[in-house]
């Protein structure tokens, strides 16, 4: 023992034993986790917490913002000329294309409104910045430094400037987390371009690719196909580019085809998103007719009663 | 008397040196630079290789001071560890609180050893927890994580001899001029 131990002998009392916390502190975790699993009971006290921690976050980045402040002052000249005429170019290439978008847009609206449909996205939209990925390696996410001080709401889409990156799923005052849609089970409805074929493109968590689930063996898809987003959860707006199909494994003796793809977004690459407004509100649910409501109301009381 | 033959702040100190007392303020600090550690923005390799430096730091204190830093302090700051990696309530409390018990368990072993043959032991500690978190969050119903996931303990361990002499700093015995 190299240490000068003040420890009082084991026949004083020293509080409950180390495995008696333990078991305490573990059942408590237990319970814990189980809470936040299950019914999201915490999400209040994470909320405060991480507006308490957000000032430590951002002093920690800090001497990494400088270093890149720094790097990017001494960056040489002709990297930024070259920089500018290759977006010079682009912008020039893109240029017909935004012109004729606006007058689309505009003979979009009108037609809507001609035929009295509602437009779904509002088209509102919040550049944000990544300010780190998650570090928790079940899971793919990102944090943005924007949060609900800029109207940013739980369940917006986020696209880079290629397509759909992912989604909100926490807003805290300064930053917000985005689930990318590589994280497991993040779901995307979606349509192959070529065919028209509906779909869901969902994640499968990190090094896996995700996959088109619950697609018949016999469907049109082929390899190269690109997805778009169809618009029908009312959470992504349609017409964003989600994926490109690189597997398509039909095995007959399957019930579905495994059919893997990659996402077009630089989905853990970009470093400016754009979070956008959530979309204009959905049409209610149809209701159901009055009497179709009291027939089935009538069959269950009738049921109880049965029972 | 011993004549060191090195600079003394950054070496270990000798077996039979006598630590002084720590100062519950640097363990506190010890703890914040820790959990700053962890929470600094890291991606790509640096952020596959990047150790859980709190784990460390509690597994530090655990077997320095078990009279200050014991299961209960682990807990508290797993569950602040929790918040700040926005991961599942309690996760990380679990596996600190499993740690600082094996630390306490454990302790009297390892500080016979010299640090370089304690860091294996402590990689053996840091997986257990490690193994803990994954069987926690697979149970939750999470993907296995990418095989990567088992290198940050092993760069943990790689760096507790390092760790251990920073943390050693606060503790050790004021020498006179003649013994430097």
């Amino acid at each position: 023992m190299r240490h000068v131990s003040v420890e009082p002998p084991p026949f004083f009392h020293r509080g409950p034993s180390p495995l008696a916390r333990l078991a305490f502190f573990g059942v408590l975790s237990l319970v814990l986790l189980f809470a936040d699993t299950r019914y999201r009971y915490l999400e209040g006290i994470r909320s405060v917490a991480a507006v308490v921690i957000f000032p430590l976050q951002r002093a920690v980045q800090m001497p990494g913002e400088a270093l890149a402040w720094i790097g990017t002052y001494f960056a040489s000249k002709h990297v930024l000329n070259e920089e500018n005429v290759a977006l010079r170019q682009e912008l020039l290439v893109r240029g017909p294309a935004a012109q004729g978008y606006a007058r689309l847009q505009d003979e979009n609206a009108k037609l809507k409104g001609l035929m009295g449909v509602e437009t779904r996205y509002a088209g509102a939209a919040t550049a944000v910045e990544v300010l780190y990925t998650g570090r928790d390696p079940f899971s793919q996410k990102l944090f943005v430094n924007r949060g609900t001080d800029a109207g940013i709401k739980p369940g917006a889409a986020v696209i880079d400037e290629i397509g759909v990156v992912g989604q909100v799923t926490r807003v805290f005052p300064n930053m917000a987390e985005v689930t990318l849609i590589t994280d497991k089970d993040q779901a995307v409805p979606v349509l192959v371009e070529r065919s028209g074929v509906r779909s869901v493109f969902f994640g499968a968590g990190a090094g896996r690719a995700p996959e088109l689930r619950f697609m018949a063996p016999s469907a049109d898809i082929r390899v190269g196909d690109k997805l778009f987003t169809s618009g029908m959860d009312g959470t992504y707006p349609a017409g964003l580019a989600v994926a490109q199909i690189d597997s398509v494994d039909r095995d007959t003796g399957q019930m579905f085809a495994r059919i893997t793809g990659r996402p077009l977004s630089g989905v853990d690459r970009s470093q400016f998103l754009l979070v956008l407004g959530s979309s204009a509100a959905q049409p209610p649910r149809p209701e159901e007719p009055a009497d179709a409501d009291s027939v089935k109301k009538g069959a269950r009381g009738k049921g109880r009663r049965g029972g | 008397m011993r004549v060191l033959a090195k600079p003394a702040a950054f070496i270990p100190a000798a077996p039979e040196e006598i630590l002084r007392p720590v100062n519950p303020w640097v363990i506190a600090l010890t703890f914040l630079l820790g959990f700053l550690a962890n929470i600094a923005p890291a991606s790509g390799v640096v952020l596959a290789l990047k150790p859980d430096f709190l784990a460390l730091v509690i597994l530090y204190w655990c077997i320095q001071e078990p009279r200050y830093v014991g299961v209960g302090v682990a807990w508290m700051l797993g569950l602040v560890m929790d918040v700040g990696d926005a991961t599942l309530f309690g996760q990380h409390a679990l596996a600190y609180a499993v740690l600082a018990y094996a630390a306490e368990y454990f302790r009297r072993r390892v500080l016979r050893f010299p640090l370089w043959q304690q860091a294996p032991q402590v990689a053996v500690l840091l997986m257990i927890c490690a193994l803990l978190v994954l069987l926690v969050r697979v149970v939750g119903g999470a993907p296995l994580p990418r095989w990567t996931y088992v290198v940050p303990p092993l760069v943990g361990a790689l760096l507790w001899p390092l760790i251990s002499v920073l943390l050693q700093w606060s503790q050790r015995p004021a020498r006179s001029p003649s013994q430097r």
